[in-house]
């Protein structure tokens, strides 16, 4: 468990822009009437994307918007850790795994890059606020480790060089490319495919 | 070693199309409709005649689960996905979802009909944004195409919800799962009642993993005796292992169960960096299986039963190896530690006790504990598992006995090197 708490300086309101009021109206459908909570982690989810981050009036507005009491919504952001309840990097917030698989990968040295280049501690804005980091538990790209994720993306395979190329682009605003970094196939064996090799298609033995 | 033609995921790399046309190419979504005519019963018992267990660690028999679900039940009855992987280590369901997602759907329309349920939830785990987007792409394919929905071809009114998590591992336990689905924090129910009588929003549920459902419109066009002739008795069929860690090349690979742990490490990973002899450990099932130390390693089969008799188990299949490299007792501290960070904090047995042994457990990495502290330990770990809601206690206790029971003599060691070099600056 870990102790999560509303940031101390919040906005004033909180509205969905027109698109993803939309949207959100249809995300609630989707659920059975009178279960519209159901639809809490997303419309979250999609107000965390608007914003850049968890504010307590959009924990407000949604609890409002799906019938919930605020405290039940309340509780919701502050368990599930990929609700950020502090402003984060303006160009990229790093979520580094660092659980035992990407650890013997060598994930310890991003972690220590990400100290010395954005900033000490993590959730703790770099000095231009364009950078932000935080170590993650498993982020289920094992047999892509080391890894990290960045907004949508994943970054996979990379060592403290290839870390440190991706940081440069970042910085630089050049285009980034998501997956692996080495350039192989998802999670294929980096010697080559030693399975499905030939043709995919089913042949003889269709039933 | 399993043939190509007996692999059910074609595609498992991505190196072809996953849309619709693609996935018709490769075979799904072929004669959908004339399985759904034999009828509920004839599907159940032909899961139940492939033996699959269920590929989301338990290994419980997915047409034995299935048959628990009321028949004539006035409550509408819901099939749950679990696509919540999160066990360190794990990313099978991760390459079915992003590049076979139309076998997912259509096991899931054929799962649902097998239980007369008329809508799936499946819930991706929060990270998994891109997969998210590639599953609900496919579903809203299969919606165009009449393979789902309303009134559809395949005769059986059908609805998949793509909902999502947001970060939080113990929402793969299935009651949290459906807690989650509710709106609510992931916090675990008492169980009875089991999901089958009282599950999401207290109708009869089956929650299985991507795995389990993925594989079954192959099950069943090809039939149960073709999936149980693959593997070994009461371990049968073909699964996707995921090997990570300290091999040459690291992948997600399909093979049949059973196979031996060296040939899937040697075959397919390039082997142990540094070669077989340099393996120190390997943890078999995801990060809450104890760890086989090297010397059983050399003739173990991966399957459930080879595994629970060394006091381990085949969890999702996911095999974390570790060379003689490897500061064993840091690594699992740092399982410890991802333990200690996802625990719900509803049991206090597992909120207290997850916390304290990762404490501890940094410690005796540094060598700075009591040699009585290493009983004591252990005795705590017996405290936390078995005395939980939900089996996280159980998941955080056994990798701590499992280093325990192998590794003792690396603690003792490093706690005396750090006396006399304690004591040596003393002096």
């Amino acid at each position: 468990m870990a102790v999560r708490r509303l940031y101390p300086e919040q906005p004033l309101s909180f509205a969905f822009t027109p698109e993803n009021l939309a949207w959100a109206k249809r995300e609630i459908g989707k659920y059975p009437a009178g279960k519209e909570a159901s639809a809490v982690l997303a419309l979250l989810w999609r107000a965390q994307e608007q914003e850049g981050w968890t504010t307590e009036p959009a924990i407000r507005a949604i609890a409002d918007m799906l019938g919930m009491a605020y405290i039940r919504v309340l509780e919701v952001a502050t368990f599930y850790t990929m609700f950020q309840l502090a402003p984060v990097g303006k160009v990229a917030h790093l979520q580094v795994c660092g659980t035992t698989p990407c650890m013997l990968r060598g994930s310890e040295a991003l972690i220590e890059m990400c100290k010395d280049r954005i900033a000490e501690h993590p959730h703790e804005l770099s000095t231009d606020g364009n950078f932000s980091w935080e170590e993650v538990e498993c982020l289920g790209c094992c047999a892509n480790a080391p890894v990290v994720q960045i907004g949508k993306d994943t970054f996979e395979d990379l060592d403290p060089e290839l870390f440190d190329r991706l940081l440069y682009d970042l910085r630089a605003g050049k285009p980034v490319k998501p997956g692996s970094q080495t350039g192989r196939r998802a999670s294929c064996p980096a010697g080559g495919p030693t399975t499905l090799t030939g043709d995919a298609k089913r042949g003889a033995e269709k039933v | 070693m399993l043939q190509d033609k007996d692999r059910i995921f074609r595609n498992l790399y991505g190196f072809h199309d996953w849309r619709l046309a693609g996935a018709r190419a490769r075979g799904a979504w072929d004669g959908t409709k004339g399985l759904i005519e034999k009828g509920h019963d004839w599907i159940i018992n032909e899961v139940k005649a492939s033996g699959l267990r269920g590929r989301g660690g338990a290994g419980f028999p997915t047409g034995l689960k299935w048959s628990f679900m009321p028949k004539n039940d006035p409550r509408p009855s819901y099939l749950v996905i679990n696509a919540d992987e999160s066990e360190p280590g794990s990313c099978k369901d991760r390459e079915i979802m992003r590049h076979d997602p139309h076998l997912l759907i259509e096991g899931a329309l054929l799962a649902s009909f097998a239980m007369r349920a008329h809508t799936c939830f499946i819930y991706v785990r929060g990270e998994f944004i891109r997969e998210r987007e590639r599953l609900q792409a496919a579903v809203d394919e299969a919606y165009d195409a009449k393979l789902i929905g309303k009134n559809n071809d395949n005769g059986w009114d059908f609805d998949v919800v793509v909902h999502h998590g947001a970060g939080a591992y113990i929402c793969g336990e299935e009651t949290a799962l459906i807690e989650s689905i509710e709106g609510k924090k992931g916090m675990p129910r008492l169980k009875p009642p089991f999901p089958a009588n009282v599950g999401l929003y207290g109708a009869p549920t089956t929650v299985n993993n991507v795995e389990s459902i993925a594989v079954v419109p192959d099950i069943l066009r090809r039939g149960g005796a073709w999936f149980a002739s693959l593997g070994k008795p009461n371990n049968t069929g073909t699964k996707l292992f995921q090997i990570s860690g300290h091999v040459k090349y690291p992948c997600v690979v399909e093979e049949e169960m059973g196979i031996p742990l060296r040939e899937l490490i040697d075959k397919h990973c390039g082997g142990v960096t540094g070669g077989w002899d340099n393996l120190l450990c390997a943890i078999p099932g995801g990060s809450s299986m104890p760890m086989i130390p090297a010397e059983q390693c050399n003739d173990l089969t991966m399957d459930f039963d080879a595994l629970a008799k060394l006091k381990s188990g085949l969890g999702t299949a996911a095999v974390i190896v570790m060379d003689k490299s490897t500061d064993i007792i840091k690594a699992i501290a740092r399982i410890a530690y991802f333990y200690k960070h996802e625990s719900c904090g509803q049991c206090t047995p597992c909120r207290e006790g997850t916390g304290w042994m990762f404490r501890v457990l940094e410690r005796m990495q540094r060598g700075e504990a009591e040699m009585r502290e290493i009983d004591l330990l252990y005795n705590v770990s017996k405290q936390v598992e078995g005395h939980t809601i939900c089996a996280l206690g159980d998941a955080a206790a056994w990798p701590v006995q499992g280093l325990l029971r192998n590794y003792r003599h690396v603690i003792e060691e490093r706690i005396k090197a750090n006396r006399a070099a304690v004591k040596e600056a003393a002096e």
